[in-house]
C-alpha cells in the first residue's frame, strides 16, 4: 500500500452512474497517489471504461465525488478537466483521422497556446514563436514515439499498433499529470505488449507521470502495475498488489466463472 | 367557435397531405439516412402524371368518381417507377460514399426535375381539371365544409393505414424495418437491401403522387416549382415528428398542416411560410430528436 | 513590418485596378468577375462552418440577406446624415468611409445572426442542424418580406451604388486571406479537431462548444458582408435572391470544389458562376442550361464525390520567390 503521508492525486469517493436502471458503476472508490501505476481490471461489461468517463467528464456522476489534485471534477466538462492536468485515450481509437500524425499532436497542444484568433490569423512575432516552441515539443515526442518518420502521414492510415502509439503520444501533448490510458495493449502481440510496456514505464519516469490503466492483456497489467483494483458489475470486487489479486478466488470467479474456483 | 372548426377542417385536410409526402421523406430517411430533396419534386410530378391522364383519358371532361381514383392511382404507380428510377440511376452508386455527396446529388435531382420540368411542361401554371365538383356537406352562418377537405382526408387515412399494414404486417415490410434499424446486419441476415430501398422509394414516390393529385383537387393551379415548398415543409414535418418515425411524420404533417391554416386564418397569411420553421427551431431546441424520435447516445 | 508594407502595397493595387480595369475590361466582364467575387466570398466563408468545423449549415444565404439588409438600410436611411457631417472630407472619401461602415455593420449583423444560429448547433448534429439551420433562414426571409420600411414583398430598391471593383477585390483577397490564415493556425487545427471527432477534441482540452458557435460567427460575418456588396452594386435586394436554393448554390459549389479545400472553394465558387452564363452561348440548347447544369452536378457526385481537388491546396509559397530556402527533410 502507498505512504498514507502524502495527499491523493486523484480521489473517487462513492461515484455511481446508472444507465436505464442499470447501475454501470456503483459507489466506486480510489485513491491514486502521485506517481503511482495502477491497473483496473475485469470482465467485459464491468465498467471499467466507464470509470474514465466519469474521471473525464464524459458522462456526470449521479452520485459521489471526484476530486483531482484537491480540485472537485463533479460538473466540469471534459476540455476544463483536461486543462487541470488530465489526459486519456480511447478504448475504440479515436485519433482524428483525416489529420496527419503532426496535426493530431498539435491539437492536443491547443489549449497551451497564448495567441488569440486575430492573432493567429495576423501571425504575428509571439505566434510565430510559440508555433516554434511547440512544434519542438512535438518533434521530441514524436521522436519518443517512434512516429517522426510518419508525421506528415494520415492517422488513418496508420497500422493499428502505431495508431495506439500516436494516441498516447497525443494524450502526453496536454502535458498531463495523470494519464488515463484504455487498453493500450489491445490487438498486440506479446513482442509488441512487451515493448509498450517498456514504453509506459519509460514515459512515466520521463514525463513524471501518475498512470491509470485498463487491460485485458493479463501479462502488461501483472508485469506493470503497482496496484490493481478488480471491478465487476459496477462493483470493486478486490484491490492489492498483482500477486494477491492472482490469488484472489473472487477474482478467479469473475473471470472464469463459479466451476473453476 | 364555428371559425376554428372551419380552420381545423381545413388545418387537418392540409395536413393530411404534408403527412403523405413527410412519410416518403422519413421512410427514406429511415433506411438510407438521406434527405432525398427530390422528393417535393415527385410531389410535384403527381400532379402533372394525373393532369396529362386524365386530359389523355377524356377524365378531365366528365369528373367521376371512378375516374378520379383511376387517375390516383395512374398518378401513384407513374411516381412509384419515377421514385425508383431516380433511387437506382443516380442515388444507389453512392451507396457507400458519404452521406453528404449523397445529399448533394439529392439537391442535384431536385434541380433536375424543377429545370426538366420547366422545360417539359412550360414555365407557365397549368390548371388541373377539377376530378371532383365541389357540393357542401355542412353548411352554416359560419362554417361550411364541402366534401373536398373531407375526400383528401379519407383517401390519406386510407393510404396511411396500407402503409401502416405494408410495414407492419408483410415480409417486405419487416424487411424494411431490419434494414432501417441496421443495414448491414440485415444484408447479412440474407435480406435483399438493394430491393428494401428500391422499394422504400416506391412507396414513398407513390404516397407523394397522391399527395400530388390530392394538392390539386383544391389547388388546381400546377407548375414545375409547386414542389419546392411543400416539399421542404413536408420535411420539416418528418423532422418536428423524429425522422426515420413513421407515425412522427404522421403526426408532424398534422401538426404542421393545422398550425399553418391557424396562423394564415388569425394571424398573417405572409407569416403563413414562417411558422413551419419557428415551430421546428422550438421543438427540436426543446427536444433535439423530434417529438417521436430517439437517438441512442454515442458510445465512447 | 514587411506585412505593412505588402498591405499598403495591395491597397495601392487595388486602387489602380479600380480606377484603370473598367477602362480597359469588357463591362459584362467586370460584371461577371463582381458576381464571382461575391461568390467566392460566400464559398470560402460557408466552407469554414461545414468543410472545416463540420457543422452542417443550409442557412448561408440568411446571413448574407442579413448583412445585405442592414448594410443597405445603414447605407439609405444614416448615409446622407453622415455624408453631411463629413462635408470637411472631400465627397469620394465620404461616400466609402459611409460604405466601409456599411460593411462592418452588415458582417457584425449577420455574426450576431450566426451566434444565434450557432447556439442550436451545441444541441443538433447532423441533419438536424442543416434543416433547423435551413429554417432559420427561410424566418429571415418572411420576416423581411414582412417589413415595409425595407420594401417588403418589393424589394429594397434605390441603395446607392458603393461597390466598386477595389471594395470587391479587397473584401475577396481579404476574405480568403483571413480564412486560410486561421485555418492553418493553431485554432484552425482546433476548427479541424471538431470536425473529425469531438469527443475526442474534448478530451484534448478543444472547447468544441467555444469552436462551433465561433465557426458560424465568422463564417456569418464574412457572409454578411457578401451581402452588402451585392446590395450595393445591383442597387437592389429582393427576398427571392435569398431562398433556401441559394444557399443550396453555395453548399454545391465548396462540395465541387472539395469540401475544406479553400482552393476548390474559390475555383468551384468561380466556374459556377460562370457556368450558366457560357451556356448561354450555346445557341439551340440555351434553353437547357439549367438541366445541364443539374445533370453536370449528378454526374460529377458519381464520378467524383471528393469534388474536384478533394480537400488538396496547392502550396502557393513553393513558388514564391523570395522566400527562404528551407531544409530538405
Amino acid at each position: 500500500m502507498p505512504p498514507n503521508t502524502s495527499e491523493p492525486l486523484l480521489e473517487l469517493a462513492t461515484c455511481s452512474i446508472s444507465f436505464g436502471g442499470l447501475k454501470a458503476v456503483d459507489s466506486f472508490n480510489l485513491q491514486l497517489f502521485p506517481g503511482e501505476l495502477v491497473g483496473l481490471i475485469g470482465p467485459n461489461g464491468a465498467g471499467k471504461t466507464t470509470v474514465f468517463n466519469l474521471i473525464t467528464g464524459v458522462y456526470k456522476p449521479s452520485a459521489g465525488q471526484i476530486r483531482f489534485g484537491g480540485k472537485l471534477l463533479n460538473g466540469k466538462k471534459p476540455y476544463q478537466i483536461t486543462a487541470c492536468g488530465l489526459a486519456r485515450t480511447f478504448q475504440n481509437i479515436r485519433l482524428f483521422g483525416n489529420l496527419s500524425v503532426e496535426e493530431n499532436v498539435k491539437i492536443a497542444c491547443h489549449l497551451h497556446y497564448q495567441t488569440s484568433l486575430f492573432g493567429s490569423v495576423w501571425k504575428g512575432k509571439a505566434y510565430r514563436e510559440e508555433e516554434a516552441r511547440q512544434h519542438q515539443k512535438i518533434e521530441s515526442l514524436l521522436e519518443v514515439f517512434g512516429l517522426k518518420q510518419l508525421s506528415r502521414e494520415k492517422a488513418a492510415g496508420l497500422p493499428y499498433g502505431q495508431q495506439r502509439r500516436l494516441e498516447i503520444a497525443r494524450a502526453l501533448a496536454t502535458d498531463p499529470k495523470l494519464l488515463l490510458l484504455d487498453e493500450p495493449a489491445a490487438g498486440a502481440n506479446p513482442q509488441e505488449s512487451r515493448e509498450l510496456m517498456a514504453l509506459i514505464r519509460w514515459i512515466k519516469e520521463k514525463f513524471k507521470l501518475t498512470i491509470l490503466l485498463i487491460e485485458h492483456d493479463m501479462q502488461v497489467v501483472m508485469g506493470i502495475c503497482e496496484r490493481i483494483l478488480v471491478l465487476d458489475y459496477g462493483e470493486t470486487i478486490a484491490h492489492g498488489k498483482p500477486e494477491e489479486i492472482r490469488k484472489d478466488p473472487k477474482v478467479i470467479e469473475a473471470y472464469l466463472g463459479e466451476e473453476a474456483v | 367557435m364555428q371559425e376554428f372548426l372551419q380552420q381545423l377542417v381545413n388545418g387537418v385536410s392540409w395536413g393530411s397531405i404534408y403527412a403523405l409526402i413527410a412519410l416518403g421523406y422519413t421512410m427514406v430517411y429511415g433506411v438510407l439516412q438521406l434527405i432525398n430533396f427530390a422528393h417535393g419534386d415527385v410531389f410535384m410530378l403527381g400532379a402533372f402524371f394525373g393532369f396529362y391522364f386524365s386530359r389523355w383519358t377524356k377524365i378531365a371532361q366528365e369528373p367521376t368518381l371512378f375516374g378520379f381514383f383511376a387517375t390516383l392511382l395512374f398518378a401513384m404507380a407513374a411516381c412509384a417507377l419515377v421514385g425508383v428510377i431516380i433511387e437506382r440511376a443516380a442515388y444507389k452508386p453512392l451507396r457507400e460514399r458519404p452521406r453528404l455527396t449523397a445529399l448533394i446529388t439529392a439537391i442535384g435531382v431536385s434541380l433536375l426535375l424543377e429545370n426538366g420540368g420547366q422545360l417539359l411542361f412550360g414555365v407557365d401554371p397549368k390548371f388541373f381539371p377539377s376530378l371532383i365538383s365541389e357540393t357542401r356537406l355542412y353548411e352554416s352562418a359560419n362554417l361550411v365544409i364541402s366534401n373536398l377537405p373531407v375526400i383528401i382526408l379519407v383517401v390519406s387515412l386510407a393510404l396511411m393505414l396500407l402503409l401502416r399494414f405494408i410495414v407492419m404486417k408483410t415480409t417486405i415490410g419487416k424487411a424494411m424495418r431490419a434494414t432501417a434499424f441496421n443495414r448491414e446486419a440485415a444484408a447479412l441476415m440474407g435480406i435483399n437491401t438493394n430491393n428494401v430501398i428500391s422499394f422504400t422509394f416506391l412507396l414513398g414516390s407513390a404516397l407523394a403522387g397522391a399527395g400530388g393529385i390530392l394538392v390539386a383537387l383544391t389547388y388546381p393551379k400546377i407548375d414545375p416549382l409547386m414542389g419546392l415548398l411543400p416539399g421542404l415543409k413536408a420535411f420539416v414535418a418528418a423532422v418536428l415528428g423524429g425522422i426515420g418515425n413513421i407515425p412522427g411524420a404522421v403526426l408532424g404533417g398534422m401538426i404542421l398542416g393545422v398550425s399553418e391554416t391557424m396562423v394564415a386564418g388569425y394571424i398573417s397569411s405572409t407569416l403563413r411560410d414562417a411558422i413551419a420553421f419557428a415551430l421546428l427551431v422550438v421543438i427540436l431546441l426543446v427536444k433535439p430528436t423530434g417529438l417521436l424520435g430517439s437517438r441512442v447516445g454515442e458510445k465512447v | 513590418m514587411k506585412r505593412l508594407a505588402a498591405f499598403i502595397g495591395f491597397f495601392l493595387l487595388f486602387l489602380l485596378a479600380n480606377r484603370f480595369l473598367p477602362e480597359i475590361i469588357d463591362p459584362y466582364y467586370l460584371h461577371l468577375f463582381t458576381l464571382s467575387c461575391i461568390n467566392v466570398i460566400l464559398a470560402v466563408s460557408l466552407n469554414l462552418i461545414n468543410g472545416t468545423t463540420g457543422q452542417f449549415s443550409l442557412g448561408h444565404a440568411g446571413f448574407m440577406a442579413v448583412g445585405g439588409y442592414t448594410s443597405a438600410s445603414l447605407t439609405f436611411y444614416l448615409g446622407p446624415k453622415i455624408i453631411a457631417t463629413l462635408d470637411f472630407l472631400p465627397a469620394i472619401l465620404a461616400k466609402n468611409f459611409v460604405f466601409l461602415f456599411a460593411l462592418l455593420g452588415g458582417g457584425l449583423s449577420a455574426a450576431f445572426l450566426g451566434l444565434l444560429v450557432g447556439i442550436p448547433s451545441l444541441r443538433l448534429r447532423g441533419d438536424y442542424l442543416a434543416i433547423v439551420t435551413l429554417g432559420m433562414g427561410e424566418i429571415v426571409r418572411v420576416l423581411i418580406l414582412n417589413v415595409e420600411a425595407i420594401g417588403g414583398a418589393r424589394g429594397f430598391s434605390d441603395i446607392p451604388a458603393y461597390t466598386n471593383l477595389f471594395w470587391i477585390i479587397s473584401l475577396t483577397a481579404l476574405t480568403i486571406a483571413a480564412v486560410a490564415s486561421l485555418t492553418a493556425s493553431s485554432h484552425g487545427r482546433a476548427f479541424l479537431s471538431v470536425r473529425e471527432d469531438e469527443i475526442a477534441a474534448e478530451a484534448m482540452g478543444v472547447n468544441t462548444t467555444y469552436y462551433k458557435v465561433i465557426a458560424f460567427v465568422i463564417g456569418a460575418f464574412f457572409a454578411g458582408m457578401a451581402g452588402c456588396l451585392f446590395g450595393h452594386y445591383l442597387q437592389l435586394l429582393h427576398p427571392n435572391s435569398f431562398t433556401f436554393l441559394k444557399s443550396f448554390e453555395i453548399i454545391i459549389m465548396i462540395i465541387v470544389g472539395g469540401l475544406g479545400s479553400i482552393f476548390g472553394a474559390v475555383v468551384a465558387a468561380v466556374i459556377l458562376t460562370l457556368l450558366p452564363e457560357a451556356l448561354r452561348y450555346l445557341g439551340p440548347v440555351k434553353d437547357w442550361r439549367m438541366v445541364i447544369y443539374s445533370l453536370a452536378l449528378i454526374i460529377l457526385m458519381i464520378t467524383r464525390p471528393q469534388g474536384l481537388f478533394g480537400n488538396w491546396t496547392p502550396d502557393f509559397r513553393r513558388w514564391w520567390p523570395f522566400r527562404k530556402p528551407q531544409p530538405v527533410a
